[in-house]
């Protein structure tokens, strides 16, 4: 029996980022994880690092996150680039919506531009006509999440941290989780299994949203920003059964990354021949040049969905010393760094920078 | 709009043509796909210098009631829909019964210096030389292992390559033993027979190999480690192969089991080459390497259990499995010597598509996370070469995701949904 002062169960982007913060305000960490590091949503996902201002809480959230994300804009596992992110309004109506917009991400201290028609195609000439203007944050991002994740779990390992890999938790008690291999962790135990939480622990529920990406061969410099619609929001956080949005982003070895489409279904990874095509043809309709590009690959991954949409995290209710840290649906690479330390400062006893109570895994069951 | 068939074959080379043959002759609609744009896959692949032989004349006049979708690359699958792109955009194929002919890639083993322009497989340089690439007067060491490295050096010959010589890794022991069986297999011994009497001139040697690759832009020389100790030879063209991987990427794709306990699995059939997933079919090269004799036999069984036919399949059985004993003796005697595996220093690239050297594998012991960290195998060869090296060197199995695009493609072919396609044979 081995005793730590925290057992991080799951090695995801939040998992990694959680002992990372764990190790490095000292504490004793062991981490478990049964398949590759980042392997789970992490290794799935486009590693956008994305402000999104529909809902306060999670710009709050975001916000804290993209500062620490900071550190890493020149460490090379993480294949940073500060591409921006250029919102595309395609009618007077989400122009309209641009200044509301603008005044809620400066409220969060983050820099945001209105740009006319003449200057959207100046910044991405491959646009369809017609097209109204846009709204360009130069601060966002893009990484590639699972060498972060990987990089997190190194950096947590060379502070002492345990890594108890190819192991899985298989039962969870106050402050005690047993492997796999009957062998049991004592300590206060961190859950961040994403879509997997409620194996764990069921009084959380958790849906998995499925999405599509398709990547192309190399097209240096044909795409700068990470290009979105305006609407994405509605696709993102709105609840209908299956959507998709326009979402193109430049990767640095100039390869471009297509999605999004989301869908609830019945948790079958296998590509969605269909769901592609609804993706794809929702790409063309703002870039039709994207039609003669090649294709390389196509992926789907699962974004860990609470009901609210709000990642938990905080202490679970009905436990001595057992926390959660997952549901982060389609933002969990971005708000990584900020969830992570927002935890441990939780778990110290330490007031957090922003406030956690919309986060409490509380609010869900009582 | 979508066409249909009874039977829809994938590949056009001898299995292939074969599987249709047999098929159409129960008066079934049938329909061969082909990436190439002329019939007759690898073995008969047209020649600008040369008519084709006999055999390859014969069987493919024989798929005249046959509709050849030539051109047609299958690079995404649909319940019992195949989608092809082809110069005209996409297409949509629906089938009762589905035969996989798709044969074989070459094995290509990273060393120092085989990724520097000059040097390529030795299969690949062949296919190269048949369409025109100019060789003539270049000098060609043909290097690796396995039958295809006689073939190659024919056809080169053939197109004015000055060939300074042939390296078969194989000991001259091993050889030895291959020749003395080979009379079991008359139609293989005389094809042997042929080649060695035309490539006469040129020194063919065994237990010899490539240790690397030299050169500033370009191949300059390599370096060659034989029973008599090493040599650097100064030449402009290296082909080398290691033998043949069967090519089970649509299998894969279609979700059909593929064999157990290989390192180079080929998709999993029974005698009537039956595959895992009912109404799918397998026959050639793709269910194991084996040769001309087998694709054919093979071809022909599938052809007519997938139109129903068990009695004519029944009938060639025995033909198969004697044609199928040579795959045996083909493996035995070409198996690879261990040092080959040692060739890749830590600094060799491994996976080209993404520049990884293999070195940068070293720490993972798991496909997966090796794959995610370093994105071997992720680029635009989808790890058909560095996932068949890896395997062969013991670190991985092969990569492929089963996943659409099968092959690369444009956007707009997987975009499009199955009502706005056409689909147009013989184009
Ligand atoms: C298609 C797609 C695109 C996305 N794009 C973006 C984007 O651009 N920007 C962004 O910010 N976010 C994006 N996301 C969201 C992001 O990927 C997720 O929110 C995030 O990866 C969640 O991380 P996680 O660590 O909670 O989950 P995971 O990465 O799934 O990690 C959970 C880990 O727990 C392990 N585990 C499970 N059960 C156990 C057990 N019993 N014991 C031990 N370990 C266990 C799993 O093996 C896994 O490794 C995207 C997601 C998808 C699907
Ligand atoms: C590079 C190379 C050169 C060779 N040269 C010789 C030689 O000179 N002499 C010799 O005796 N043997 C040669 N061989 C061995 C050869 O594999 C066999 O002799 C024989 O051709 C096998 O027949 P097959 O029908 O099984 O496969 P193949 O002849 O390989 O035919 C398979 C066909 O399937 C097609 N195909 C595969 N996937 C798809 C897809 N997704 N969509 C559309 N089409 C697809 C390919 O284009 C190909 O034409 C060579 C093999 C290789 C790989």
């Amino acid at each position: 029996m081995s005793h730590f002062d925290l057992i991080v169960v799951g090695a995801g982007i939040i998992g990694a980022a959680c002992a990372d913060a764990a190790t490095a305000a000292g504490l004793r960490v062991a981490i478990v994880e049964p398949g590759p590091i980042g392997g789970g949503s992490t290794a799935a996902a486009m590693g956008h690092l994305v402000a999104m201002d529909d809902d306060p809480v999670e710009l709050a959230l975001s916000r804290y996150s993209l500062q620490l994300w900071e550190a890493f804009a020149d460490l090379a596992e993480a294949e940073f680039s500060r591409c921006g992110t250029l919102w595309v309004a395609r009618n007077p109506q989400e122009i309209g919506a641009i200044d509301t917009r603008i005044a809620r991400l400066a409220a969060a201290g983050i820099e945001a531009r209105a740009v006319d028609a003449d200057e959207l195609y100046r910044l991405e000439p491959l646009l369809a006509p017609g097209m109204a203007g846009g709204l360009r944050v130069p601060g966002d991002a893009v990484v590639y999440p699972p060498r972060v994740a990987l990089h997190l779990v190194k950096r947590a390992c060379a502070h002492g941290a345990t890594l108890h890999h190819g192991r899985r938790v298989l039962t969870l008690g106050d402050g005690a989780v047993t492997l796999d291999d009957g062998s049991r962790l004592v300590g206060p135990v961190l859950v961040a299994t994403g879509c997997a939480l409620p194996q764990l622990l069921p009084e959380l529920p958790m849906r998995s949203r499925k999405g599509h990406l398709v990547i192309t061969d190399r097209y240096p410099g044909l795409l700068h920003h990470q290009v979105l619609e305006l609407g994405y929001a509605d696709s993102a956080h709105g609840d209908a059964d299956s959507s998709v949005a326009f979402n193109v982003q430049p990767r640095p070895t100039g390869q471009i990354l297509i999605g999004s489409s989301r869908e609830f279904g019945d948790g079958d990874s296998a590509v969605s021949p269909p769901m592609v095509q609804r993706m794809l043809q929702r790409a063309f309709t703002f870039m039709p040049g994207l039609r003669d590009l090649q294709a390389l690959r196509t992926w789907t991954g699962f974004r860990p969905t609470p009901i609210d949409g709000r990642p938990y995290l905080g202490a679970v209710p009905g436990y001595r010393d057992v926390w959660a840290a997952a549901g982060h649906e389609g933002l969990g690479v971005t708000t990584a760094l900020g969830s992570a330390r927002l935890l441990i400062d939780l778990l110290r006893g330490d007031t957090p920078a922003i406030d956690p109570a919309p986060f409490a895994p509380s609010r869900v069951t009582t | 709009m979508t066409e249909r068939y009874d039977v829809l074959v994938v590949g056009a080379g001898p299995a292939g043509l074969a599987a249709a043959q047999a098929a159409a002759s129960h008066g079934r609609r049938v329909g061969v796909i082909d990436a190439q744009a002329r019939p007759g896959g690898q073995v008969w692949r047209h020649d600008i210098a040369k008519p084709p032989t006999r055999a390859a004349q014969a069987a493919i006049a024989a798929i005249d009631h046959v509709e050849l979708l030539a051109g047609h690359t299958v690079i995404a699958s649909e319940g019992h829909t195949l989608r092809t792109e082809s110069a005209h955009g996409a297409h949509d194929l629906e089938y009762s019964a589905l035969i996989l002919a798709t044969g074989a890639r070459e094995l290509l083993l990273p060393f120092p210096g085989w990724t520097l322009p000059g040097v390529t497989g030795a299969g690949g340089l062949q296919a190269l030389v048949k369409q025109g690439w100019p060789i003539t007067g270049k000098r060609v060491i043909v290097a690796g292992s396995g039958p295809l490295l006689l073939a190659a050096a024919d056809s080169l010959r053939t197109h004015g390559a000055q060939l300074l010589g042939i390296h078969e890794q194989a000991p001259a022991r091993t050889m030895a033993a291959f020749t003395a069986q080979l009379w079991r297999w008359p139609e293989r011994a005389m094809q042997a027979l042929g080649l060695r009497a035309r490539l006469a001139s040129v020194p063919y040697r065994f237990g010899s190999h490539v240790r690397a690759a030299f050169g500033r832009e370009t191949l300059e020389a390599v370096e060659i480690v034989g029973p008599h100790g090493v040599q650097r030879v100064a030449c402009d063209h290296l082909a080398v192969g290691y033998g043949l991987v069967p090519d089970t990427g649509l299998a894969r794709l279609l979700g059909c089991a593929l064999q157990d306990g290989a390192v180079h699995p080929g998709v999993r059939v029974d005698s009537f080459g039956r595959t895992s997933v009912t109404h799918v079919f397998a026959a050639g090269e793709a269910c194991g390497i084996g040769g001309l004799a087998v694709a054919r036999i093979e071809g022909a069984i599938a052809g007519h259990a997938a139109a129903g036919d068990d009695a004519s399949a029944t009938a060639l059985l025995r033909r198969r499995t004697r044609a199928r004993r040579f795959s045996g003796l083909l493996a035995r005697s070409f198996a690879l010597v261990p040092h080959l595996h040692a060739l890749a220093t830590p600094q060799t690239t491994v996976c080209r598509c993404e520049d990884v050297p293999l070195g940068a594998l070293d720490d993972f012991s798991d496909t997966r996370a090796a794959r995610l960290a370093s994105r071997c195998g992720m680029g635009a060869c989808q790890g058909r070469i560095c996932g068949s090296a890896l395997a062969e060197l013991g670190r991985f199995m092969p990569a492929g995701s089963g996943r659409p695009p099968l092959f690369p493609a444009r956007l707009d072919s997987l975009a499009a949904s199955a009502g706005d396609l056409s689909v147009t044979a013989d184009c």
